[in-house]
């Protein structure tokens, strides 16, 4: 292609891949082709194009031919990014965009044979060079807004937002419920060392809401997302918990004197567990520490309307606010983590396992509660009639590993089924029964906690629960619960009466997961969780730029992982932000410009 | 003492391909051996292999344990374990291929009534079109157990008397239509 | 094939009746004609039918166990009817079973195509398979039940047992863990029902008349739970679960040797007796078990005779 005076200055690159690539199509012949396009000065196959030789090869021809736009074909720029930036970071001699194509995963008639997947691929290079002579080169990226939204707070969203707010960034932590603290504040002791959850949680609540960097809201949820040069737009919707959050000083004293003298609400928290009152604090160390009314309950919004005791008894404080309306808050931040948890599945789906139809059968998460000395019972563990079971039977895999509910291993199971067997015998005194399929305990100190399970006797049945029934087949199971099961290691089918049946429950995306994905564009993986564009980039999801997750809306994990994943979504939203780093690269096919204007 | 150990010469990996190559009977292989198909099987307690060792039988190719065993035979076709599957195996499907291969094979105990059973009923089916429930039991008496003839006839007596014992035998008219389109078949009756 | 005239689709429900309902099970022909009558909803047997091949057939007849049901679907698409109402749970899951297979299974497709055209038949592709629970709930409603009820129910309460294969594995008749639309139906016509957790357990088919302990063993439970949770009565749609729980009940002992004298009906006849049907046309004077009970329930004192 004669050179041009005038004009854009292209180069082309064709990756052989090795021969992943270079093993289904021509790639000389692809080099060939583009070299006779318009605007495009040098082209050239290469065996690697990530390799540093390769690169310092490319950055010659960039400075030496004057180019200002480079086309590399190749593999996924999501995985090669770093070979590429030092071409963006102004080291060349003048301003230059890249644009990469994926031949590798994008030329589909790879299939069809090598002369359809040359023409293809030359097609797709073709398309590139087009795309990049509209582009103008060295138009720099403008700075990227201060500020981070973390969407959620459980431990994941508070451990990100402490991390970011000590780095000096501005958080607005948003929180869909009237406490943060997610579903670790549920629990007592947490695996393998039995530690105490709440000595690790509270501490980090109480911080979080005290962080000077820190603006919390709870009982919020993202009503809209928009995208600006360089920031997200967003609008959180603040709904009224009726009292006044700089007022209250969590005194309780409203909640003494309502005109409820019983509590008699189910408590959501508890999960039906414990009873509330209309005007209720969501457990002792809630926070923010304040009171909430929920209006579905409270009188005070029935048309009989309410003599208020609960205004009265808060006096000058003036707390309570029964006409605080829904507030609208629109902020600009220049990234996003989400840290939206999970849901627990909902064993109604599994009715052969008697949840509801027996009332001795209770979830994992239930017992949780149960097992919290802050908790509904106190700590006590109890059979509905309040007697102490004698036999308890602990069910792996509710909700997990099955075709009919979810697929996938929910992963913290195995070892929460570990820490419950320990607790509730030690608890109870009771024999316990766990019935699993496979024992999985990978993390550090788990398999020395399933020897010290094994040490206590507590039953191992390798087996997965068919049915939990009633009916005896043997007077000994009269009146019992009796838990049918093949002991696949004994080789013989059993039945196992037992007092007690605890369902361990797998873990699935929130309900407000795909209104979530819609607001921020993110991918879904089949299962719904929050998708990344590779299993092993975790924190960064597919084609969004700045979007960042971490804990368990990423797919099933434990609090180690959960907080690990949370740190690194606040550094790469921090390297995001502010910028020190090249921009990141996106799905396959975008040009990304570099560099920023004011390093030129 | 005899050995009991299991030869690698004894499988036969070939026999596995043309089981799970049946239809219904593709995802054996992802079969994770959790034991949920013998729990929920209502005979299960009566088995010599629970389902899930027949399954990993057949995965591992061992015929004639798992065509010898009682087991299949014992299969009422309640899909309890089918629907239940994590992995969505029709192992009630599996079950009907097995009995088929025991048949085929003659691998089943002669005198075992199920069948037994099966076989009169099949013939029954194959010459007439339908069946008749008073002959099809005789036969198979006649071919088990005899002596249980006696005991049996009380009952008889009581159904014919509520008209619910019908002797004739009964016949599909256009039986020439039926036996065209079951004609395309290698069963041996 | 083609013929001289196009024909004419049934008017009403074209229905499979199978063997079991023209032998032991023929109180559930009886019934479900007489119940449908009542209704006003035309049932027209299917002509010519075969054998469905039930559990015993397929356990042998790899090849030819689809085609021997898909002759039945066949002979429907020919008549232009568009359903076949099956009755009996396990005519209705062969049946089902071949729909389904002919569409998944190509071998079972190619079996069935080259059968049918060797017996100039139709390949089967247009006919829905139904079952009469499903069509009472669905087509008829609990609304048109509650509306048409003539007797007050005067029995005792009843345990609605769904069986197996009419909820396995397919769940369109009723869902597979949790059937409740039999209950639902006696409900709106004013008969009580129990809560009964073993309702699709299986009754042992076969199995009763061959290996009787075994057969015994499973009826035992289903009707021991029934009493235990308070019912005088099971309500069945299968005639096979209704052969196994009746006729043999008078064998069966519980581990205290206690027995058992329990009415096991067919849901057409309780629901048609609450509709206004007569006796004899529900084939209710057939019944082996429980016949003490039925006199009380059913008869005028005149009538109790014919129960002795």
């Amino acid at each position: 292609m004669p050179e041009e005076e005038s004009g854009p200055r292209i180069g082309v690159y064709v990756c052989h891949c090795g021969s992943r690539i270079a093993g289904t199509l021509d790639v000389q012949a692809v080099a060939a082709n583009a070299a006779r396009l318009p605007h495009v000065v040098v082209a050239r196959d290469h065996a690697h194009i990530c390799s540093d030789r390769a690169i310092r090869l490319l950055r010659r021809d960039i400075d030496e031919r004057g180019l200002d736009h480079v086309v590399v074909a190749s593999c996924s720029p999501l995985l090669r990014e770093h070979p590429f930036r030092p071409l963006l970071d102004g080291r060349t001699a003048g301003p230059v965009t890249l644009h990469v194509v994926n031949l590798r995963d994008h030329d589909p008639s790879r299939h069809d044979g090598p002369a359809a997947a040359t023409t293809r691929a030359e097609a797709l290079v073709g398309a590139a060079v087009r795309r990049a002579l509209g582009e103008m080169p060295g138009r720099a990226r403008g700075p990227i807004h201060p500020g981070v939204l973390v969407v959620g707070a459980g431990i994941a969203g508070i451990e990100a937002a402490l991390t970011l707010a000590d780095s000096g960034q501005h958080v607005y932590l948003v929180e869909r419920l009237p406490t943060i603290g997610g579903h670790m504040a549920a629990f007592e002791k947490i695996f393998p060392a039995l530690d105490c959850a709440a000595c690790i949680l509270t501490p980090k609540m109480a911080a979080a809401r005290a962080h000077p960097n820190i603006t919390l809201w709870t009982c919020s949820d993202v009503t809209t997302v928009d995208r600006e040069d360089g920031a997200y737009r967003v609008q959180v919707t603040r709904r009224p918990r009726y009292v006044n959050e700089e007022r209250c000083t969590g005194c309780l004293e409203c909640v003494e004197a309502c005109v409820y003298a019983d509590a008699r609400f189910p408590d959501k928290f508890t999960l039906g567990l414990g009873m509330r009152k209309p005007v209720y604090m969501p457990f002792p160390d809630a926070v923010p520490n304040v009171a909430v009314i929920d209006r579905e309950t409270c009188i005070a919004f029935a048309p009989g309307g309410c003599e208020r005791p609960c205004v009265a008894a808060c006096g000058e404080r003036g707390a309570v606010d029964l006409a605080q309306g829904e507030e609208v808050v629109t902020i600009r931040v220049g990234a996003v983590v989400l840290a939206t948890g999970f849901r627990p599945f909902d064993v109604s789906r599994t009715p052969f396992y008697g949840y509801g139809m027996y009332p001795n059968v209770y979830t994992s998460l239930e017992v949780e509660h149960m097992l919290n000395g802050s908790g509904p019972t106190g700590g006590a563990i109890g059979l509905r009639d309040g007697h102490a079971p004698r036999s308890i039977a602990i069910v792996h895999c509710v909700g997990s590993r099955d075709i009919t509910t979810n697929r996938w291993c929910s992963r913290v199971c195995c070892m929460s089924s570990l820490k419950l067997a320990h607790l509730l015998r030690a608890r109870t005194g009771a024999e316990i029964f766990n019935f699993y399929i496979d024992m999985r305990t990978p993390g550090p100190a788990f398999e020395e906690f399933y020897q010290a399970l094994l040490k206590e006797g507590v039953h191992f049945i390798r087996g997965r629960v068919a049915e939990v029934t009633d009916w005896a087949l043997d007077p000994s199971e009269e009146g019992r619960l009796v838990i049918r099961v093949e002991d696949t290691l004994l080789a013989t089918v059993r039945r196992v009466p037992v007092d007690m049946v605890v369902l361990s429950v797998g873990l699935e995306p929130t309900a407000e997961a795909d209104e979530l994905a819609r607001l921020f564009g993110i991918g879904r993986s089949p299962d719904g969780f929050f998708l990344e564009p590779h299993p092993k980039l975790v924190g960064k999801p597919g084609g969004t730029d700045g979007i960042f997750v971490a804990g368990c809306c990423e797919g099933p994990k434990d609090l180690n992982d959960s907080i690990a994943q949370a740190g690194a979504a606040a550094a790469d939203a921090l390297a995001f932000v502010e910028g020190a780093g090249d921009p990141p690269l996106s799905a396959a096919g975008k040009i990304l410009r570099g560099p920023r204007d004011d390093r030129a | 003492m005899e050995r009991q150990v299991r030869y690698q010469r004894e499988s036969e990996p070939g026999w596995t391909r043309t089981i799970v190559a049946r239809p219904g009977c593709e995802r054996l292989m992802s079969c994770v051996q959790c034991g949920t198909c013998s729990g929920t099987c209502p005979l299960s307690l009566y088995m010599d292999f629970t389902p899930r060792r027949i399954i990993a039988l057949v995965r591992e190719g061992f015929r004639r344990d798992v065509l010898s065993s009682q087991t299949i035979w014992l299969c009422a076709s309640c899909y309890a374990c089918a629907a239940h599957c994590p992995q969505d195996i029709h192992i009630t499907d599996v079950m009907f291929t097995l009995k088929r291969e025991a048949i085929h094979q003659r691998l089943f105990p002669t005198r075992f009534p199920i069948p037994v059973l099966a076989q009169e009923f099949y013939r029954m089916v194959r010459r007439r079109g339908r069946i008749s429930e008073f002959w099809v039991v005789l036969r198979l008496v006649l071919r088990t157990n005899p002596s249980a003839l006696f005991s049996m006839a009380r009952a008889g007596v009581t159904l014919m008397r509520r008209g619910r014992l019908s002797i004739g035998r009964k016949r599909v008219r256009n039986i020439d239509e039926l036996h065209r389109a079951l004609s395309g078949s290698r069963e041996v009756m | 094939m083609a013929s001289q005239s196009r024909p004419q689709p049934p008017l009403g429900y074209l229905y499979f009746p199978g063997c079991s309902l023209k032998g032991t099970g023929v109180a559930y022909d009886e019934s479900l004609v007489t119940l449908f009558g009542l209704l006003g909803l035309p049932l027209e047997e299917l002509p010519d039918w075969n054998c469905c091949g039930a559990t015993s057939y397929m356990a042998i007849g790899e090849e030819t166990a689809f085609v021997l049901a898909a002759r039945n679907l066949a002979i429907a698409q020919r008549l232009g009817a568009l359903e076949l109402v099956a009755p009996c749970s396990a005519c209705y899951l062969v049946l089902r079973k071949t729909v389904d297979y002919s569409y998944r299974y190509p071998e079972v497709r190619r079996q069935i195509e080259e059968a049918m055209a060797r017996a100039g038949l139709p390949f089967p592709n247009a006919v829905r398979v139904r079952h009469p629970l499903e069509v009472l709930f669905n087509d008829v409603g609990e609304a048109r039940i509650a509306a048409t009820v003539k007797r007050r129910w005067s029995g005792g309460r009843v345990a609605c047992y769904y069986g197996c294969q009419a909820v396995r594995p397919y769940a369109e008749v009723d869902d597979t863990y949790g059937p409740t639309r039999m209950d639902e139906l006696l409900a709106a016509a004013g008969i009580p029902t129990i809560d009964y957790p073993v309702k699709t357990q299986c009754c042992g088919g076969s199995l009763t008349g061959t290996i009787a302990t075994v057969g015994k063993e499973l009826n035992c439970i289903l009707l021991k739970e029934a009493e235990r949770k308070g019912a005088e009565a099971i309500v069945t749609i299968c005639p096979l679960c209704q052969f196994n729980l009746d006729v043999h009940q008078a064998e069966i002992r519980d581990r205290t040797g206690a027995t058992f004298d329990m009415p096991i009906l067919l849901l057409p006849q309780i629901l048609g007796w609450v509709l206004g049907g007569e006796r004899r046309a529900l084939g209710l004077h057939r019944a082996i078990s429980g016949r003490r009970l039925l006199a009380q329930w059913l008869g005028a004192p005149a009538e109790r005779d014919a129960y002795a």
